[in-house]
C-alpha cells in the first residue's frame, strides 16, 4: 500500500482464492462475493453450513470457505431442513438457481417455506437453465427465446413465468422475502444489506428468509455482460420488480 | 476530490468490462494486454481514480483492491 492511503475494498477472506468456472460477467461471482463479505463481517465462517444446488452453482462449495453439503437436484431446502433441525445453533443457507428451486425443487421449496424452516434461501433467477445449455425455465419471460423455446415463450402453451417470491410471500410462516439485483453498484449495496439482514433474522430464530436475485446469463442469452445487464433492467425488472416482497411485522 | 488507486489481480480477470461501465469518472479502459487465459485487461489509464470502489463492488471475480487517500485529520 502507498503511504497515506487506506484500504477501502479487498477480496473477502471467506472467498477462496481459486479460479471459478463461471462465465465472464456472471452474477454468481458477485453473489458469492457478497455472501463471503457478509459471513466475514458477522464472523460466522465456522458456524455456517451451505447447501449447494445442482446447476451452474454446483461447485459453490469450492469457492466459499464454510461447511457445505451437496444436495440432489432441487432437494436443497429439504436437506437444509434436516441440517438446521440437527444443528439449530448453526447458520444454514441454500444457494439455488431457478432450475433447481423453481422447477425440479418446487415441492421442497413450497413445503420448507410453508413449515417456516429457520433457513436462508439464496435464489438466483436468471430466467434460463444455464448449466445445461440455455433451455426454457419456469421463470423464462414471455416471448424470450431459449434453446427449447426457439420462437419465444408462449404463455398459452407453456404457462406464465413463475414469481416464486410473490408465491411464497402468501404463506403465513415465511418471514422475510425480498427481491434484489447486482446489475449495478446501488443494487449490489442493497443486496448485501438484505443478505446481512436475513442472516441476522436467522440468528434471532425468526424463520424462513428468501433473497431472490434477478440475475443474468450472458452466455445463454448470447449477449455481452454489459448488454445482459441492460436486458435485465429492460425486461426482467418490469416482471420481477425489485424490493421487499414480504417484510416482518414489527 | 479524494484520490485513490486500484490494484488488479490480473490472473483472475475475465475481461467482462463491468468495472469499466460501473466507474463514475470513466477512468478505466480496456487495454490490448492479456492474461494467461487470453482475456484483455483493464487499466486505470487516466489516473483519475477517486477510490469509490464501484468497480470492485460489481466485479464478479473479486479482482480489484481499492485504496483511498486518508483524510487529513
Amino acid at each position: 500500500m502507498k503511504e497515506g492511503y487506506e484500504l477501502i475494498y479487498e477480496r473477502p477472506k471467506s472467498l477462496i482464492k481459486v479460479h471459478n468456472h463461471y462465465c465472464p460477467g456472471c452474477t454468481h461471482g458477485v453473489v458469492h462475493k457478497l455472501l463471503a463479505e457478509v459471513i466475514d463481517e458477522l464472523g460466522i465462517e465456522n458456524e455456517t453450513i451451505g447447501v449447494a444446488p445442482v446447476g451452474c452453482a454446483v461447485l459453490a462449495y469450492d469457492y466459499i470457505d464454510v461447511d457445505w453439503q451437496e444436495a440432489a437436484h432441487g432437494r436443497a431446502q429439504a436437506l437444509a431442513t434436516g441440517i438446521k433441525r440437527m444443528h439449530p445453533d448453526k447458520y444454514v443457507f441454500t444457494y439455488q438457481g431457478d432450475g433447481d428451486l423453481a422447477a425440479i425443487g418446487t415441492a421442497e421449496t413450497v413445503h420448507a417455506a410453508n413449515r417456516g424452516e429457520n433457513i436462508l434461501v439464496v435464489f438466483i433467477n436468471n430466467a434460463i437453465y444455464g448449466m445445461t445449455g440455455g433451455q426454457m425455465a419456469p421463470t423464462t419471460l414471455e416471448g424470450q427465446k431459449t434453446s427449447t423455446s426457439p420462437y419465444g415463450r408462449v404463455i398459452d402453451d407453456m404457462g406464465a413465468p413463475v414469481k416464486i417470491a410473490d408465491m411464497l410471500a402468501l404463506l403465513p410462516k415465511t418471514y422475510y422475502i425480498t427481491r434484489q439485483t447486482v446489475a449495478d453498484v446501488k443494487g449490489v449495496r442493497a443486496a448485501k444489506k438484505a443478505l446481512k439482514k436475513a442472516f441476522e433474522y436467522q440468528k434471532a430464530g425468526k424463520g424462513y428468509c428468501l433473497v431472490e436475485f434477478v440475475a443474468n446469463c450472458p452466455s445463454n442469452w448470447k449477449m455481452t455482460p454489459i448488454q445482459s445487464f441492460e436486458w435485465t433492467k429492460e425486461n426482467m425488472f418490469p416482471y420481477y420488480p425489485l424490493g421487499d416482497v414480504k417484510t416482518p411485522e414489527e | 476530490m479524494a484520490k485513490g488507486y486500484i490494484e488488479f489481480d490480473y490472473e483472475f480477470c475475465k475481461g467482462c468490462e463491468l468495472c469499466i461501465q460501473a466507474c463514475p469518472v470513466n477512468t478505466l479502459v480496456l487495454t490490448t494486454k492479456m492474461n494467461k487465459k487470453g482475456y484483455r485487461l483493464v487499466e486505470d489509464a487516466e489516473g483519475k481514480c477517486t477510490g469509490c470502489a464501484s468497480c470492485a463492488l460489481v466485479c464478479p471475480d473479486a479482482v480489484i483492491t481499492v485504496y483511498r487517500q486518508k483524510k487529513a485529520s
